[in-house]
């Protein structure tokens, strides 16, 4: 007590001393510097180690489950010592099965790419590149976390129920979903997973409002929205469409919620399971599909936009270029988002959708193609005529342009809803949206970890591990995923943890042992990596240059070691857009330096 | 003990590249940070181009491979709207992927880092941007427009000769009925469904035309060959899928929401057999919706035949109403007819 009462007067006097420059000398706790922080750049570390954390865990549910792909029948009686019943005598179980996949695809799309990606660079970045001391509103910011935190634990609790967590898919269809008597995954496990998902949607709508109100409210001075570095504009829109759409898909679980404890009929109608005749009628199985995708299909591109942000910052910075067409990226930026609203419908062609309705469908859905392609040719162009630094950072963001082409053009397929009658939820599907949003976005987090990681550490991560961890990744993401679309082409449904009992499906059976060897090849990389960035935190080489990359953005004219505030003393002001690089003779020219007098226009 | 021993290796292999790529930080230290930086950009700029020569090489392997296990030329007159569909878009998204991968892979290459060369300030040019926001639009357009044109006749109204034939779908079973003489699927409701009663569809007695329906499980659907089928889908329990790999058809099967689909199959079980090398060639119906535990399972047949064959197989079946109302059944004229039929309450 008389501590605390000594201490105080000095703090009140510092601040009399800088008075509004100097933030970050605050005598923080342990608790309150690295739990209930309401720093947005602990925030963001906290996001990024989460999802990391759940990246293991829903990795691992994969290498799980391509076991029994590869080697179906076959027992591993390891996991019967971890899953107990679950895998008795080491088989996989096809609640089993169902169960990895389901939580597979959950952890990865929201806990990993959603929270992961922009819960840690939009933490991370907007407030340190817009030159802000922190976001708007940091306690909210904090709330942001902690109640994706809590729906992790939901998340997490579900997977000890007696009757396992949800596996009707990470799509949660109903009635397969509402009914408890369709299956294990149905019961207790269903529910923590629509609740899991209720608080994860406030916490990204949290997250989501404090980004758009930082970014629109809080850049410094010069800082127009047109001088934003292009990750900041990612992150704006991806928080737009976030913001937009969660809600819709909170009304879908909540309804969902209903009509499996309190007898509604809001999805369910003349449904007769296991011999019992349920009294529902007037209920729309497709209702929940409508909301579900209206969430969905946005959600896309909020787990793609961040990564297409910071892979432009990235290979611009590395490649001592500007970024090709700045207005252009950001034109494209909008459309996507725009788009990404009006095409939800494109994963129900099969449905009994009208097929009118569907045609309108396939054209909003290949326009997307349009802003995509004008992505694809500007990136190339900012690499022509560069003087390119391959940090394993720019290994990642070329890789990143190499799968969004891939996975971008298999869409195409997919998007024309005549082609798509075949393809519909078989392996295309699969290898499709793995390469385009799932490895594609991995592939900008890794990036953008590589890039920011000094700026979060203040030290390097170990770049032999990470050009190795490169260049398994991306040889091993083509070597599972590109083949697989064969399996697709041959008509193999998505889910079939068995094809034995097929005649046409049963031909793959080498395909799926080498793709099951790769995945674990691939996943042993990303632990390699997990090692080096736990390790580089402690004992990476330190960073001696505060500006190592030689970039212009704001937050590298911070300390090496920023605290809370950011910068010591004034806010620097902005004079220039953040791609002057190679501009008259000069390598880099930072946003903080003013025009000079005979400085050439662009 | 065998697994014991793959976790040790793993972690001795872990343990070995950590400490090789430790040691090749300090080794770069102290031979001059530039110099080994520049040495590493050569040798990634090298590797990039070697991913780009050797990945088209595996594109070419993968398919050379792969190309006979996919399903072979399709079996109905949809399915041949859907492949030309597909091959088009092949095509198109082919050269895009070749020329983008190489010109990517190519740029990393040739603009890899050099004390000769400085980067070129070159941040916009609109007509270049023009270009080529015009030409993917003018290739959609094509791919839209092709897509279209064949979605409105796939999905477009069933040839007015259409066979019908119900496909229900539950866990984890497929059930087929045919409407009879009259060619018309008599009226059901759900709440009729009753395995005891031998009422597995919930089939109401009381419309007539109901009388001359056959129901059919545990036995392939038959149907005629180059004679249009109109399938009414449905589902008791969860969302099923009614998948025909070889039809390149499908449609979902929706508790509560009828769908249909039509198309024409246009060879016969026996012809796909002498195509196929395989006398045990079936077509399959896969469930493509995930239903449950026994999704991957949930498989059901057809036989497609010529006129005669279907004729004698349908002659065979006897319809449901007088399995489930012997004595009203002609064959058994003389039951007693003033028995009450237990027949359950019809809904109006």
């Amino acid at each position: 007590m008389s501590e605390a009462t000594h201490i105080h007067p000095e703090v009140a006097v510092s601040h009399d001393v800088h008075h509004g420059g100097d933030h970050g000398h605050h005598h923080q706790s342990f608790i309150t510097k690295y739990i209930f922080s309401t720093d947005h750049k602990m925030i963001g570390k906290q996001f990024l180690i989460t999802g990391i954390i759940w990246a293991i865990v829903g990795g691992l549910f994969s290498v799980l489950f391509r076991l029994q792909l590869g080697y179906p029948g076959q027992t591993f009686p390891i996991l019967e010592t971890f899953f107990g019943h679950y895998a008795e005598g080491g088989l996989i179980k096809p609640e089993f099965y169902y169960a990895l996949v389901t939580m597979h695809g959950t952890i990865l799309v929201f806990f990993v790419l959603t929270a992961g990606l922009s819960g840690t660079f939009a933490n991370l970045l907007i407030p340190l590149q817009v030159g802000a001391r922190d976001m708007a509103s940091p306690f909210l910011n904090m709330l942001s976390y902690w109640f994706f935190f809590l729906a992790g634990i939901v998340m997490l609790s579900s997977m000890f129920v007696q009757t396992g967590p949800a596996s009707g898919g990470w799509t949660m269809y109903p009635p397969l979903s509402a009914l408890h008597q369709a299956g294990d995954g149905s019961k207790i496990g269903a529910d923590l997973w629509l609740v899991s998902m209720a608080l994860f949607i406030v916490s990204s709508l949290m997250g989501g409002l404090n980004y758009i109100s930082t970014i629109l409210n809080m850049r410094t001075k010069g800082m127009s929205m047109t001088r934003l570095p292009l990750p900041i504009w990612a992150l704006f829109f991806t928080a737009v469409l976030g913001v937009l759409s969660f809600p819709v898909l909170l009304s879908g679980a909540i309804l969902l919620l209903f009509d499996r404890n309190l007898g509604t009929s809001f999805y369910l109608s003349d449904i007769v399971v296991n011999g019992e005749v349920l009294p529902n009628e007037g209920g729309s199985a497709i209702l929940y599909q409508h909301l579900f995708w209206f969430l969905g299909h946005p959600e896309v591109y909020i787990i793609l936009l961040p990564a297409m942000g910071m892979v432009s910052e990235i290979l611009s910075v590395n490649s001592r270029k500007p970024i090709f067409g700045y207005m252009a990226m950001l034109g494209s930026l909008f459309a996507i988002a725009i788009l990404a609203f009006l095409v939800w419908a494109h994963h129900m062609f099969v449905t009994g959708l009208n097929p009118f309705l569907g045609s309108v469908f396939v054209l909003l859905t290949l326009l997307i193609a349009v802003p995509s392609a004008i992505k694809v040719f500007n990136w190339l162009t900012t690499l022509w005529r560069g003087n390119i630094r391959f940090t394993p950072a720019t290994l990642f963001a070329i890789g990143f342009v190499s799968l969004f082409i891939s996975g971008g053009l298999t869409g195409i397929f997919l998007g024309n809803s005549t082609i798509d009658i075949h393809l519909h939820d078989t392996m295309f599907v699969v290898a499709h949206f793995h390469i385009v949003m799932g490895v594609a976005s991995m592939f900008g987090m890794h990036a953008g970890i590589y890039h920011w990681f000094p700026k979060m550490y203040g030290r390097y991560l170990n770049s032999t591990l990470g050009y190795l961890h490169f260049w398994v990744t991306i040889v091993g993401a083509y070597l599972i995923f590109w083949p697989m679309h064969y399996q697709g082409l041959a008509g193999i449904p998505r889910r079939y943890l068995d094809k034995s009992s097929w005649l046409s499906f049963n031909e793959f059976g080498d395909l799926d042992k080498m793709i099951t060897i790769v995945s674990i090849v691939v996943f042993a990389a990303q632990l390699m990596f997990v090692f080096n960035f736990f390790y580089s935190i402690f004992k990476g080489r330190k960073v001696t240059n505060p500006n190592p990359w030689g970039a212009n953005t704001l937050e590298w004219s911070t300390p090496i070691n920023p605290g809370h505030g950011n910068w010591e003393g004034e806010i620097p002001e902005v004079h220039r857009w953040a791609y002057d690089y190679g501009k008259d003779g000069r390598e880099f020219i930072p946003q903080t330096e003013p025009i000079g007098a005979n400085e050439s226009k662009h | 003990m065998q697994t014991f021993f793959i976790v040790l290796i793993l972690g001795l292999g872990f343990l070995i590249t950590f400490q090789i790529a430790k040691a090749s930080e300090y080794v770069g230290i102290m031979r001059g940070e530039e110099k080994s930086k520049k040495q590493t950009n050569k040798i990634n700029a090298f590797l990039l181009l070697v991913f780009l020569i050797g990945g088209m090489i595996g594109v070419y392997y993968c398919n050379e491979r792969l190309k006979d296990k996919i399903l072979g030329a399709p079996a109905s007159d949809h399915g041949v709207y859907i492949d030309t569909m597909l091959y088009i878009t092949i095509a198109i998204t082919g050269v895009v992927f070749f020329i983008t991968q190489v010109i990517l892979f190519w740029f990393s290459f040739k603009y890899q880092e050099s004390d000769k060369r400085k980067a070129y300030y070159y941040p916009h040019n609109n007509k270049l941007e023009l270009i080529w926001t015009v030409i993917p639009a003018i290739a959609l357009t094509v791919l839209v427009g092709f897509g279209i044109f064949y979605w409105f006749k796939i999905t477009g109204e069933a040839p007015k000769n259409a066979m019908v034939v119900e496909i229900t779908g539950s866990q984890f079973k497929w059930e087929f009925r045919y409407p009879g003489k009259d060619k018309i699927l008599g009226k059901k409701y759900f709440k009729q469904i009753d395995d005891a009663a031998n009422n597995q569809l919930g089939q109401l007695w009381d419309d007539p035309a109901n009388h001359d329906d056959i129901y059919i499980t545990g036995e392939p659907m038959h149907l005629v060959v180059n004679r249009p089928v109109k399938l009414v889908i449905g589902a008791k329990d969860v969302i099923h899928d009614v998948g025909l790999a070889h039809f390149r058809m499908k449609m979902d099967a929706v508790p509560g929401t009828p769908t249909t689909m039509w198309f024409t199959p246009t060879k016969t079980t026996k012809q796909m057999r002498e195509e196929t090398n395989n006398p045990a060639f079936m077509f399959e119906i896969s469930c493509d919706q995930m239903c449950g535990r026994g999704h991957f399972g949930m498989r059901g047949e057809i036989i497609v035949e010529n006129q005669e064959e279907y004729d004698a197989w349908i002659l065979s079946k006897k319809p449901k109403y007088f399995s489930v109302f012997p004595d009203r059944d002609p064959a058994n004229q003389k039951a007693d007819t003033t028995k009450p039929a237990a027949a359950p309450v019809a809904r109006n």
